[in-house]
């Protein structure tokens, strides 16, 4: 992308804010996000973010994206993946590795079934959500 | 299909123990009971952080949070919720809102923690800028550059009473400011990102997780100072975050966020970065700045402190990662938003890395004020191991020990310093009964001694004799004059080093003497070690009425110190045994026995 103007600046912030508020990039309805930061790839992020492609491209699921973040802070449960799914809450999931992955995308993607013991909670509330009034 | 309502029962130690394996098996039967399994799937999860007022059940989507729930709740619970869609008001959460509906997020303790710093790490792709700029990304860039002048960005910082979050907690205004009232033809904007405690990843997970609030931030700090160029000072031995922030300042740099005429304002920033080799020194200012002139990591005599008189000599605002990324919400949100949160004399949050005997270890970050007790027991879900609590090192090799009597005290700034600990730059490390307190002064110091520049005496031979004396007395030949030398040197070396590594160095030991004075009495003249921690005050052996004789102890000892036949008890040989502890981990029946 060349170099931005202000205005610019400000229509691609609008355009990615109602698009982050969907999640929903290039027609997927779908997030899979993995934490990366040091402490979930020592974990075996990589693995699991691997495990996602392999399982969702043998489903020929399309409607999912699967991307990377930081460190959650949940390091005790790492690796962590966050799931945001429509009709579905969204769920942090923590220890998961190749086969818990696997069940991610059987149960919560296709069939819209939490996968127990490994649901955990956000660590806080959202400060920018109110678009950082 | 997918369920119309979720039931989410912690599963987490605390909770467990409460009985809410029951209260999972009765909501499971009760919603086949009462026809709603299809519709309703109940899911075990892990800790909800609240274990004070387990065990918890939420259900989503309404988001109910139900505390203290007993298993024959299950009925009423399925009953009323889920089949006539009334939330049982008995069992909700409502005491501190008092209003009918006790949502997850209305509830105090998930303010407990607040996300200022970590606003979008574990939420964005950090390396993909057009999520952050989706989150109000450069629109603190923005106000600044077309909207403020350099003197409004400090009174705004000033306002929001914003420190210094490396651990010394200067104003973060004052800085910039003596840095803008200098004349000079160059000035310099630099990111401590030398992170060098143990246990401490803040500023890692910082740059890994959201790299263009940092970049943002330094940026408008060149604007306000009148710099053109800044540079970012991190370790080589955090590879990820340097991937990131390249990543980042590519991006920036196509999009024009950072270079030349950023955003056609006609102000002009760039910044690089210079790796560091991991000198623990280097993380203080002075030492850091010659590190990045090429010289050898000492620190010069403040002053000139280096916002006057910095990098090759000119003005130099140097701030850490975790100041840096406050600064973008500071301009966007207001310092006086940034100033109601935290205490009188320390506004905002504090992020802490939470390691050692814990249950849930992680990255926290909390207002200012926050108690020990609720980082550790409410955040951090208390001991691993339901092991008891001894005492929380904070501050790393800087700061000291806090005992189980302090864990009420509201952590800021000045307030763990008077303890004789301080909050430093976020470390945090728990311990339990099983850590042996001169073991820790010893490796903290050992620590020090081996990260000291040697250019003043103070440090170089203080810090030597320190370790000396606590090898001496972990070895079993200590004497209790040791305890006095030690004060006086660690005093001596407070007063008279150059920087604050050896200023500080002294406090883990300064800081156990006094709190931890009987472990260290038991060590010089009782020549034990209660946590059984120091191999020279220990012997193992093995106990007639509990061995079995399996010989599992005999085939794992490394040096064949075990004999005994099989079927009948076993004995260690103490002259031939090196004390590595493996029979005492081996042993299923506790037979081998630490003295």
């Amino acid at each position: 992308m060349a170099k931005m103007t202000l205005e610019e600046l400000r229509a691609l912030r609008d355009s990615k804010k109602a698009e982050m508020l969907k999640r929903d990039i290039n027609g997927k309805d779908t997030q899979v996000i993995v934490g990366m930061g040091t402490c979930g790839i020592a974990a075996g992020a990589k693995v699991v973010l691997d495990a996602f492609l392999k399982t969702l491209d043998e489903h020929r699921i399309g409607n999912v994206s699967v991307t990377q973040t930081g460190c959650m802070g949940l390091c005790y449960v790492e690796p962590t993946v966050e799931v945001i799914a429509p009709g579905m809450p969204a769920v942090i999931y923590g220890k998961v590795d190749a086969g818990v992955a696997r069940q991610i995308v059987e149960d919560h993607i296709m069939n819209g079934k939490l996968v127990s013991d490994h649901v955990f909670d956000h660590p806080s509330t959202d400060i920018l959500k109110d678009g950082g009034k | 299909m997918a369920f119309r309502n979720y039931i989410l029962v912690c599963g987490g130690t605390a909770c467990e123990s409460s009985k809410s394996e029951a209260i999972y098996a009765a909501l499971v039967s009760e919603c086949k009971a009462q026809g709603v399994a299809d519709e309703v799937q109940v899911v075990k999860t892990g800790c909800f952080g609240f274990c004070e007022q387990g065990p918890i059940v939420k259900i989503l989507p309404e988001d109910s949070f139900y505390v203290q729930v007993k298993p024959e709740d299950a009925k009423e619970l399925v009953a009323e919720h889920i089949v006539k869609g009334r939330e049982v008001k008995r069992l909700l959460y409502n005491k501190e809102t008092n209003r009918k509906h006790a949502k997850a997020e209305d509830i105090k303790f998930y303010q407990k923690q607040y996300r200022i710093v970590l606003r979008n790490c574990g939420f964005i792709d950090p390396e993909n800028i057009e999520e952050y700029i989706a989150r109000e990304g450069y629109a603190a860039l923005e106000k600044v550059l077309f909207e403020m002048k350099p003197d409004d960005v400090i009174a705004e910082l000033k306002i929001a009473g914003l420190r210094g979050r490396g651990g010394a907690g200067f104003p973060t205004w004052m800085k910039w400011n003596f840095s803008k009232q200098v004349e000079s033809d160059q000035k310099f904007i630099v990111c401590n990102a030398d992170e060098g405690d143990p246990g401490a990843y803040m500023d890692r997970s910082t740059l890994e997780g959201d790299p263009h609030s940092v970049l943002e931030a330094m940026t408008i700090a060149g604007f306000t100072v009148g710099a053109q160029k800044g540079i970012i000072y991190i370790r080589a031995e955090y590879p990820l975050a340097i991937h990131r922030l390249e990543v980042a300042m590519k991006q920036s740099r196509e999009m024009g966020l950072l270079g030349d005429n950023i955003l056609g304002s006609g102000f002009s920033f760039d910044i690089e970065i210079r790796l560091g080799a991991g000198a623990f020194v280097c993380g203080e200012e002075t030492a850091l700045l010659a590190s990045v002139e090429g010289r050898r990591g000492m620190p010069v005599p403040r002053p000139p402190f280096p916002a006057i008189k910095g990098l090759w000599g000119k003005p130099t605002v140097i701030n850490n990662v975790e100041t840096w990324a406050n600064v973008p919400v500071i301009i966007l949100k207001g310092g006086d938003w940034f100033s109601q949160i935290g205490t009188a004399d320390s506004h905002g949050t504090k992020v802490f890395a939470l390691t050692g005997k814990i249950r849930n270890s992680g990255l926290v970050e909390v207002p200012m004020g926050t108690t020990l007790r609720e980082i550790i027991f409410d955040i951090g879900g208390g001991i691993a191991n339901n092991r008891a609590f001894k005492a929380v090192q904070t501050g790393g090799p800087s700061g000291g020990v806090l005992t189980k009597e302090f864990l009420d005290t509201p952590i800021d700034f000045g307030s763990l310093t008077k303890l004789g600990s301080m909050m430093g730059s976020g470390g945090m490390i728990v311990m339990d009964e099983d850590d042996c307190i001169v073991d820790v002064a010893k490796f903290y110091t050992n620590f020090t001694v081996d990260e000291s520049c040697g250019k003043c005496a103070p440090c170089r031979i203080g810090g030597r004799s320190l370790a000396n004396i606590l090898e001496k007395i972990t070895s079993g030949k200590g004497e209790m004059s040791d305890l006095d030398t030690m004060e006086e040197i660690g005093s001596a070396m407070k007063k008279a080093s150059l920087c604050a590594l050896g200023q500080t160095s002294p406090n883990p030991i300064l800081s156990t003497i006094l709190h931890f004075h009987d472990e260290y009495v038991a060590h010089i003249i009782d020549k034990k070690c209660p946590a059984g921690k120091c191999k020279s005050l220990i012997t193992y052996s093995i106990n007639p009425e509990k061995c079995i004789g399996c010989t599992a102890c005999a085939r794992k000892c490394p040096v064949g110190a075990i004999s005994g036949e099989r079927r009948s008890t076993h004995s260690i040989d103490p002259a031939v045994c090196i004390k590595c502890g493996v029979c005492h981990e081996t042993c299923k029946f506790g037979a081998v026995e630490i003295h």
